[in-house]
């Protein structure tokens, strides 16, 4: 099994395989077979259009934890220019589970925030998964409010399994640093654009994500808590995660369907990993678009907006 | 000991016993913490505390604010509010059919009570959660009704309790369900900005959702003794730490040693102590008499140097 590719795209795999094999059969000898490869590139275009037409729930939910998918940084270096990576809560630690900083969005300064999983298994670890602690959170509250003082758009990345369930973070208070980053994102009195770029794992990714406006790429996902915990405990077996991916309507299509989701950003065919640029040049362009229409509005007319939004969450019809 | 004393005993045992299941149900319940058997209106007197070992039973919602507001001028608000079914949840049951379950076993809408009353003649806004439908959790009704009773507490600029007691936000309403915790966060942002105190009391149990957002935002987070609260459940933590968690982990006094919690507050001193802090916050004389049968408290604060007749007449 190639590792590249996910369970349900082992069949363009395999093409993909025969591919190289006759590329190298090809260099070895005189024969022509451009014509052949040709073909199967064809054939394997055709398969993974098909695949990807019908995406199940589940299917979208591993491709947005995909070990090659673009992270924050990757994002940060593509689309910004000139980033100045900030450090530290100033309590207690830096929490490498959450960039952030001040950067260039083509030449306007903007606050760029985002969660940050790691690449290697060293990277990993030192990022936590993107699992971040309250001072991670403390960290982009710190940010923000100083993004507000110096009249700078916030831009905020999406991508944790949520926030971490461990005995030090909870020492240190992770349900406050959350809670206290929803109440001073509801009234930051400067525009919030979020971008879902992988997983939206529940109150670890909403902590950075109250917003004016929410992008979503095309397979990632946003969840109140993920199709494997919620599987446990309603279907009593992590096994059943697919159904619950499903149930929960946890995908950008069914979000924005349910009005959650202001722009979907469509993703390359394969996926944002197959490629990482054109994913970035998309991402730019919803950006500078969000940041267009929330630009021209005054502060006031800003939060009453995003407060109005807030309270039509779930209201009653 | 002779035969007949080793048997004599245990006759009078099952004797008790015998009486015992004789007794009408529900006059007896169980401490879930040290297993003594309790006498119901006993237990009641005390405000469903243990008298043996103190430990803090759950109440349903409508109990505990019987027990906190003043019984005169309460009136329920947001009663008219029904959970919807949004997304078709279906689990091994439909939600649809989990909601009817938990209506009828409760006789509630949802799991909050929201109620306008006093609080030893201080008016104040009181809301409740009732754990026994469907673990408390939030869903939308619960932020909207929350969210309501913030908008009122604010327009009248009277203090709001908050008695949380919830395994987190509501699965079946998924995106739904967490987006009330940014909701419920935003309404109690403009009570800060206003000035309008938030106490946010946290009962057994409080986690998840509902932990990292209304029930961590109060001026004062003050905890009854003993409950469990945090953000992830314990085992949760246990699998991925893989380790053991420490004695007391979670518990109200270990989150007051961590900063998390003001105070840990008995529940029979509830009522006293609430009123109390609200009445210094809000600069209102001592006891739940009017002001003017406290001419002396007045003076006094009048010779310190401020006027709290007139503070409170530019409050209301």
């Amino acid at each position: 099994m190639n590792p590249n590719y996910l369970d349900f795209e082992q069949p363009i795999a395999e093409l993909q395989a025969k591919i190289e094999e006759l590329r190298l059969v090809g260099n070895d000898s005189k024969i022509n077979i451009n014509d052949e490869i040709g073909k199967l590139e064809e054939k394997s275009k055709k398969l993974t259009e098909q695949i990807f037409r019908d995406l199940t729930a589940w299917q979208v939910s591993q491709l947005s934890r995909h070990p090659k998918r673009p992270y924050t940084l990757d994002y940060l270096e593509h689309i910004f220019t000139d980033f100045d990576e900030l450090h530290g809560d100033r309590h207690f630690a830096d929490d490498a589970a959450i960039v952030g900083g001040v950067a260039r969005l083509d030449d306007k300064p903007v606050m760029v925030i985002g969660h940050q999983k790691g690449r290697d298994v060293k990277d990993k670890v030192r990022r936590n998964f993107g699992m971040p602690r309250p001072e991670g959170y403390r960290k982009a509250c710190r940010l923000m409010e100083m993004a507000e003082r110096f009249r700078m758009p916030v831009l905020t990345f999406i991508d944790t399994p949520g926030a971490y369930p461990g005995i030090d973070a909870e020492e240190r208070g992770q349900s406050e640093a959350i809670a206290y980053n929803l109440a001073v994102m509801s009234r930051l009195k400067t525009p919030i654009v979020s971008t879902v770029v992988g997983e939206g794992g529940s109150g670890g990714a909403l902590a950075i994500g109250v917003c004016d406006e929410l992008q979503m790429l095309q397979y990632s996902t946003y969840s109140v808590i993920s199709p494997e915990g919620c599987a446990s405990i309603l279907w009593k077996s992590a096994e059943k995660a697919s159904e619950a991916a499903h149930a929960m309507g946890i995908t950008a299509e069914r979000l924005k369907e349910l009005g959650f989701v202001d722009t979907l950003i469509e993703e390359p065919l394969g996926g944002a990993h197959r490629h990482p640029i054109t994913t970035a040049e998309r991402v730019k362009k919803a950006l500078l678009d969000s940041l267009d229409r929330l630009g021209s509005m005054d502060v006031d007319a800003l939060l009453k907006r995003r407060y109005e939004r807030l309270m039509s969450y779930g209201a009653p019809a | 000991m002779s035969w007949l004393d080793k048997i004599v005993p245990s006759v009078g045992r099952i004797q008790r016993k015998d009486r015992r299941t004789s007794v009408p149900d529900g006059l007896w319940r169980k401490c879930p913490k040290c297993e003594a058997v309790l006498y119901l209106p006993e237990l009641e007197k005390h405000h469903s505390v243990c008298p043996k070992c103190e430990h803090h039973l759950r109440l349903t919602a409508r109990k505990r604010l019987d027990w906190f507001l003043d019984s005169e001028g309460r009136e329920e608000i947001a009663t008219d509010l029904q959970p919807v079914d949004r997304l078709k949840f279906r689990d091994s049951k439909k939600y649809k059919d989990r909601l009817s379950a938990a209506q009828k076993e409760t006789n509630e809408n949802d799991a909050l009570i929201a109620m306008r009353g006093s609080l030893d003649g201080m008016p104040v806004v009181a809301v409740a959660f009732e754990f026994t439908f469907m673990g408390g959790s939030m869903g939308a009704v619960v932020g909207e009704k929350f969210v309501r009773a913030a908008s009122l507490a604010l327009e009248e600029k009277i203090p709001l309790i908050c008695f949380s007691a919830s395994g987190g936000a509501r699965m079946q309403e998924a995106l739904f369900s967490l987006m009330q915790m940014a909701k419920t966060s935003a309404a109690l942002e403009r009570l800060k900005q206003a000035g309008v105190p938030y106490i946010s009391v946290l009962t057994d149990p409080v986690y998840g959702g509902v932990s990292a957002s209304l029930a961590m935002l109060g001026d004062l987070n003050v905890a009854e003794p003993n409950a469990l609260i945090g953000f992830a459940g314990p085992r949760v933590i246990e699998q991925t730490v893989r380790e053991q968690l420490p004695e007391g982990f979670q518990r109200s006094e270990f989150l007051l040693e961590h900063g998390t919690v003001d105070m840990i507050v008995h529940r029979s001193e509830m009522r006293d102590r609430l009123g109390r802090v609200l009445r210094k916050l809000t600069h209102l004389p001592v006891s739940g008499m009017p002001e003017e049968h406290e001419p002396d408290l007045v003076d006094v604060a009048e010779q310190a140097g401020g006027d709290v007749a007139e503070d409170v007449s530019q409050e209301r």
